[in-house]
């Protein structure tokens, strides 16, 4: 059903059941009340990130932007509340591609094992990976928490990256694509005396790109909006994610916020998935039906 | 399902599994055991011992009242998160489906939310309703109207909600798209020339037709609800205010981080393995029926 969306619509019969004059006016006035709505919050985040916080503490606030744009970014980026925004951002990059590219790695070679190979074990093996989709890591916190503590990960890369490799959705992406592959090209790589490791290089991973860059797009946004894991296991502010660094630039008790520049770090937080998004469309939305399925 | 055609050997394939099966085991599976081991015991006081009570973390859980008012909490709020995020959706995709130009700009804009953060999202959603410098809660002030969901429990729970649901607006708009372009013109066309109207062709015809689509985003969307929306309800009430806003994946990691009680932290990651494990059977399930649709 879904996968239509790459599908070209048919040509309408004219003025049958589309809207036309008055009635197209007001789908247009619907849509863009609609979006005004879904888009609001963001604006508002926007404007407080380029006003001085006297205007944001003596409410209401303005709705249309002020002249600290510079100010404010400068100050987020290289200064912050606890570590400059900066390196936030960089440990975000660090464990999103992190986690992209090490579970499309992991999984790419596992789906082949699991498609090409008879082997002792085979269904054992299949059957714990599947399990693995199961499990989000907010249900196993604590005891996940201890093995990085053990083995000494905690506010490091590896500690962010590797709990959250272990799940096996995209490995059913690309066993599933591997099926669809036709047999007579394994066949003639095997006539041909090739290798399984060059059939795989030379004719499955180039057959596989789109699914990877589908699944990267998705894999990316999912790595960088995570909140929960990094809050437990990044006590060193130098190891924060830019996600959920933003929560600790509150400060605690009664303090006032510094609003302007939180609210650029929200911004900041939200550009690079936004890019990724939006840059990437036909991609995003492929990989989301692909990945959902 | 299985190839016709398989390469030989079985060192290359194990070594092509082992680094998934690897990080799931050490990852995954270990902690997942540790969890249930751990719901069995109650460590002492100083945290040196540990004492086997069988299932009596489970009892003492299933008879405290504020661990069952988490289970309603969890209700309500996957309730309100799936209605408030599919109803707004489902509504600007069928305006946008009448739209024959235009409609791609408006999907760029609306894809926006999808990027953000359930934690950013949070920020901003406070931002706009916070007591002291929000700018919706200054309006409403004007209008009468004393917004404080740092008191008010009922408050705190529609913020939170709408806060979650927003980004999700998105997500389901994507889908529901998708699935309505996909609606062949022909059937709609004959209804049209049989004189029924556009929303006697909705209820009738195209509402039935997206009921797989409707039913799939149920599923995800309460998954979602459970489990990813740690960060807003972290970011904008702590669970408060008296617990109103505890759902229970918050509810795991305040009891186990911040209360430091393991062994009830532990039984309740069972349970709520045993609740992931039923909706993702229950998707499957679903699944496999879509796929005969």
């Amino acid at each position: 059903m879904t996968h239509s969306t790459q599908k070209p619509r048919k040509e309408p019969a004219p003025g049958m059941v589309e809207k036309r004059g008055a009635g197209l006016w007001m789908t247009h006035a619907i849509m863009i009340l609609g979006v005004f709505v879904v888009f609001f919050p963001i604006w508002l985040a926007f404007v407080a990130s380029t006003v001085t916080q006297q205007d944001i503490v003596s409410p209401p606030m303005p709705l249309l932007p002020g002249d600290q744009f510079f100010a404010n970014y400068k100050e987020a980026l290289f200064s912050g509340v606890n570590v400059p925004v900066m390196t936030m951002l960089l440990n975000s990059l660090v464990m999103a591609i992190g986690i992209a590219v090490g579970k499309i790695i992991i999984s790419l070679l596992s789906a082949f094992a699991i498609v090409y190979f008879k082997f002792p074990g085979k269904q054992i093996f299949f059957w714990l990976i599947f399990l693995t989709l199961m499990l989000p890591v907010e249900v196993r916190i604590v005891p996940t928490y201890e093995i990085v503590a053990g083995f000494g990960m905690l506010n490091s890369y590896g500690g962010l990256i590797f709990p959250l490799i272990a799940s096996a959705t995209a490995t059913f992406l690309f066993r599933q694509f591997y099926m669809t592959v036709p047999d007579e090209l394994a066949e003639a790589a095997r006539v041909d005396g090739a290798r399984p490791m060059r059939f795989f290089k030379d004719i499955l991973f180039p057959m596989s790109r789109t699914n990877i860059a589908a699944l990267f797009v998705i894999l990316f946004i999912y790595g960088w909006n995570q909140y929960l894991w990094p809050l437990l296991i990044t006590t060193d502010p130098e190891m924060n994610t830019i996600v959920m660094g933003i929560k600790q630039m509150f400060p605690s008790g009664d303090d006032v916020a510094d609003w302007p520049v939180i609210m650029a770090t929200s911004i900041l937080a939200m550009i690079p998935p936004v890019i990724v998004v939006i840059s990437m469309q036909k991609l995003f939305v492929r990989g989301l039906v692909d990945s959902e399925k | 399902m299985e190839k016709r055609v398989t390469f030989r050997g079985w060192l290359l394939p194990l070594c092509l599994i082992a680094p998934q099966v690897l990080v799931s085991a050490i990852f995954f599976f270990y902690p997942a055991g540790q969890a249930i081991w751990q719901s069995l015991f109650i460590p002492d006081p100083f945290g040196l011992s540990m004492q086997y009570v069988g299932l009596g973390n489970f009892e003492y859980l299933l008879s405290d009242p504020y661990y069952r008012a988490s289970f309603v909490t969890t209700a309500i709020f996957s309730l309100l998160v799936t209605v408030v995020s599919m109803v707004p959706a489902l509504f600007l995709a069928v305006v946008a489906d009448r739209l024959i130009k235009g409609a791609g700009a408006y999907r760029t804009m609306l894809i926006w939310p999808y990027a953000v953060a359930p934690a950013i999202a949070g920020v901003l959603w406070l931002f706009m309703f916070n007591t002291r410098v929000g700018v919706v809660s200054w309006y409403l002030g004007h209008l009468g109207y004393d917004w404080n969901h740092v008191l008010n429990g009922g408050e705190a729970m529609g913020l939170v909600v709408v806060a979650s649901a927003w980004g999700r607006i998105s997500y389901n708009f994507l889908f529901f798209f998708a699935a309505l372009q996909a609606v062949p013109k022909s059937v709609i066309e004959a209804a049209a020339i049989d004189g029924a109207r556009f929303w006697r062709r909705f209820w009738t015809i195209v509402l039935p037709l997206l009921s797989p689509t409707t039913f799939f985003l149920l599923v995800v969307n309460v998954v979602y609800a459970f489990f990813e929306t740690f960060g807003v309800i972290h970011t904008i009430t702590s669970g408060g205010p008296q617990q109103t806003t505890t759902i229970l994946v918050y509810k795991v990691f305040s009891d186990g981080f911040v209360g430091q009680d393991l062994g009830s932290s532990a039984a309740q990651s069972v349970i709520l393995l045993v609740v992931v494990g039923a909706l993702t059977i229950f998707q499957f399930k679903f699944v496999e029926r879509r796929v005969h649709y």
